[in-house]
């Protein structure tokens, strides 16, 4: 017998084992393609799409936006979303490519907000052009996160965490309280800065509303900023500069090692933040013709990471598709017929991504149907006020029939519903196989009720609850975000 | 003669009251390969850390090129022309193969961030380089690293080529002076056998020199011009491959004296 170990990777046939060699990468392409005579194929066709094609689609995807719906409402959502996508996009600048926990982000934004009402407003009876005020925003935007840079620029994870939450805080304080200061009333303090100007250069404004109806003016000047901003970040990622951000992100010891100024990159990286951030402020500020400083506040922080993380932080799509989802569904909550229809399909799609099509779906589908009919027919038996308050909650059709929805609910039932049902889910993390099934019914059931019941009731609060629990499962099924490239951690 | 490329002069450096390093001379002519060599804890990733600027020397100096290095950024010295490998590879994970060794390119490219915003013709010459430069340096390693897609993430290569991107990365920085931190560290017999093979072929083709820390005696005895070892952060013994590993000092380092080993 001879030795296996072969001495040189020539001794090696061609068609034998390679030593070394990274078999089942090395096929990667040939696997793509063998997935089927049509996917395969079509796979590989929509990867040789340029990137600025599927930009200029969603681009033209947007625009259409005003042309569907003439309602103000629609066109005002719409636009939001378009700031939230720029402030996804700046923070993940440096929370994506620069790896840096940034909890003061939306101060930034605040700042730029502020600083173009105090350049254009009558709070100081200064009205500069719009294609002035911007640049000059932008730039002490850009200043402002190298400020904030430099003394933390040593700090990294929890301990940077920290200094800019701080710094958010500190922002807070001093656009509330700066009505006083020394003196002064410099931002207005809680009351803000009224009557920002529009938007307006050479002589012409943008208008907010349009005999009633928002104006598609801001909405287009809001997509051309995404679009420019979009191409840059886009141009600079694939440049030295982005390369050597990620690769600060994911070794710092090793990229200073191999030539990068780890320190520097970092104000860079933060400054470029607070720059979008800014410019976004201006847009923000221009529409709503006021500032306030709640507006800033740890809500808006929140959102703004939810959707960086649920997109996927470090892709660019991902992050403006985060946006693109969090946005109107928070829009949604706020009407409880909307919210209700989210509501369900969550349920149902969740069940579906659970259980695929199976026998146990059909199953649980099933029992859970028959266990609300009969449910509300005991209760509506027993008493008819306990299922009388369909009407005053909005329930029709099938659903009402299915759903207990007393006239009047009991106080103690909120708190044991609520309670219950998180205790409920909590149990069913706990156990399998068929018990699990079986629990799932029940809760399924109550979470029904405890949405339409109480939830439905105060929906500013349930639309964060709603929120959490969207990340949560999106997190369990897909712990990089939608868009985000698999990751894994030093290994 | 040539000249001497890295120059340390009675180097110190302690931990608290730990002597890591204790008056350390050592010189490196240019294209010369030198190994390190001790047992664990002897101070070795230490001399290269001291060497990247990672740390600062107590005491002594350092010179490369005959001009002091000491108390520059690490940023700094891999400009000036030094560049390494780590023992416990730290490759950057989640980006591909190809821009990794980009990356390291940082340092020699010019372009800002406002150019590659614009793209303008002079950043996309450069850009060009730095692919092309990737390219060469990954081809360096023959079908290793070609066979499968460059644009793969780092996290997919089998440990071995990732000690193999390491040196690509580490050579994209255009380095004189290659520090090489146990560069056959798990790799199996075939593999070692190529790397040794591999450093003298970088010496050749690459005109590095190299300053390689290795415990696999087979590959120092293969590539080195010169072989010093450390022991509790001493120079023991310093000459050729045959002087050094006959030293009765560098044997006691390695295996104790007499009167305490066993048979």
């Amino acid at each position: 017998m001879t030795d296996p170990t072969p001495h040189s990777p020539d001794d090696v046939p061609a068609d034998g084992p390679a030593v070394g060699r990274d078999e089942w990468v090395a096929r990667h392409d040939e696997r793509r393609l063998a997935r089927g005579r049509l996917l395969g194929p079509l796979e590989e066709r929509l990867r040789r799409v340029p990137w600025w094609a599927w930009l200029v689609l969603f681009i033209a995807l947007l625009a259409l936006v005003p042309a569907v719906s003439g309602s103000g409402y629609v066109r005002r959502v719409a636009f939001d979303t378009v700031l939230y996508m720029l402030l996804a996009l700046g923070l993940n600048v440096v929370v994506g490519w620069g790896g840096l926990l940034d909890l003061g982000y939306v101060a930034f934004y605040g700042f730029g907000a502020y600083a173009y009402a105090v350049l254009d407003s009558d709070k100081f009876g200064v009205h500069l052009p719009t294609l002035v005020a911007i640049p000059v925003v932008v730039a002490l935007g850009a200043i402002l996160g190298l400020l904030l840079g430099l003394p933390s620029r040593r700090l990294t994870g929890d301990y940077l965490a920290i200094v800019t939450l701080f710094f958010l805080q500190l922002f807070q304080t001093v656009m509330t309280n700066g009505d006083k200061a020394f003196g002064h009333n410099l931002t207005g303090g809680p009351n803000g800065i009224l009557r920002v100007d529009p938007f307006h250069a050479f002589g012409h404004s943008l208008v907010v509303q349009h005999q009633g109806v928002f104006a598609v003016s801001y909405y287009y000047v809001a997509i051309a900023i995404f679009a420019v901003v979009f191409v840059a970040l886009w141009l600079v990622n694939r440049s030295r500069t982005g390369r050597a951000w990620r690769s600060l992100r994911e070794d710092p010891l090793a990229a200073e090692a191999m030539g990068m100024p780890v320190s520097w990159l970092k104000l860079m990286s933060f400054s470029f933040g607070a720059a979008v951030a800014a410019l976004t402020g201006t847009a923000f500020a221009a529409l709503n013709a006021s500032v306030f400083p709640l507006t800033f506040y740890f809500t808006l922080l929140i959102i703004v990471y939810t959707m960086v993380i649920l997109g996927g932080s470090g892709s660019q799509p991902g992050v403006v598709l985060g946006a693109l989802i969090v946005s109107p569904v928070l829009e949604m909550l706020r009407e409880p017929a909307k919210g209700r229809i989210l509501f369900y399909v969550v349920l149902v799609g969740g069940a579906l991504v659970a259980f695929r099509v199976s026998r146990r779906l059909g199953v649980i589908v099933a029992a859970t149907v028959a266990f609300g009919f009969a449910a509300h027919a005991i209760a509506n038996a027993v008493d008819h006020s306990w299922v009388a308050g369909e009407h005053a909650g909005g329930v029709s059709g099938a659903l009402a029939h299915w759903v207990v929805v007393p006239a009047q609910l009991a106080r103690w039932l909120t708190p044991v519903s609520y309670v219950g049902l998180i205790g409920m889910a909590l149990v069913l993390t706990l156990v399998y196989g068929r018990l699990r099934v079986a629990l799932l019914v029940p809760t399924l059931y109550l979470a029904a009720f405890v949405w339409e019941n109480v939830m439905l009731t105060n929906p500013e609060p349930a639309r964060y609850i709603i929120l959490g629990l969207l990340l949560i499962v999106l997190m369990i099924l897909r712990p990089n975000g939608l868009l985000g490239e698999r990751r894994v951690e030093i290994i | 003669m040539a000249k001497t490329l890295l120059e340390l002069r009675g180097v110190s450096l302690a931990f608290g009251g730990l002597r890591v390093l204790t008056e350390l001379d050592l010189s490196v002519e240019e294209g010369e390969i030198v190994s390190v060599i001790g047992p664990n804890g002897a101070g070795k990733t230490t001399l290269f850390n001291l060497i990247t600027g990672i740390y600062e020397p107590d005491e002594g100096d350092i010179l490369l090129d005959g001009q002091s290095i000491v108390g520059l950024q690490p940023h700094q010295i891999s400009r000036r022309g030094v560049s390494r490998t780590f023992q416990t590879l730290r490759l950057f994970l989640n980006m591909s193969v190809k821009e990794n060794v980009m990356a390291a390119a940082y340092g020699h490219t010019h372009a800002g961030i406002f150019r590659s915003m614009l793209r303008t013709p002079g950043m996309r010459r450069e850009e060009r380089e730095i692919d092309r430069l990737a390219e060469e340096r990954l081809a360096f390693f023959g079908e290793r690293l070609m066979g499968y897609r460059w644009n793969q993430p780092a996290y997919s290569l089998s440990y071995a080529n990732r000690r193999r991107l390491e040196i690509a990365r580490a050579t994209a920085a255009k380095p004189s002076l290659l520090l090489l931190d146990e560069p056959a560290a798990g790799m199996n017999p075939v593999e070692t056998h190529e790397i040794s093979e591999l450093i003298g072929r970088l010496r050749e083709e690459g005109g590095y020199t190299i300053l390689v820390i290795e415990h696999d005696m087979h590959v120092v005895e293969g590539i080195s011009d010169r072989v010093v070892a450390l022991d509790h952060g001493v120079k023991i013994s310093e000459g050729s491959f045959d002087q050094v590993a006959t030293d009765p000092r560098v044997v006691e380092a390695y295996l104790g004296t007499k009167a305490t080993a066993t048979k």
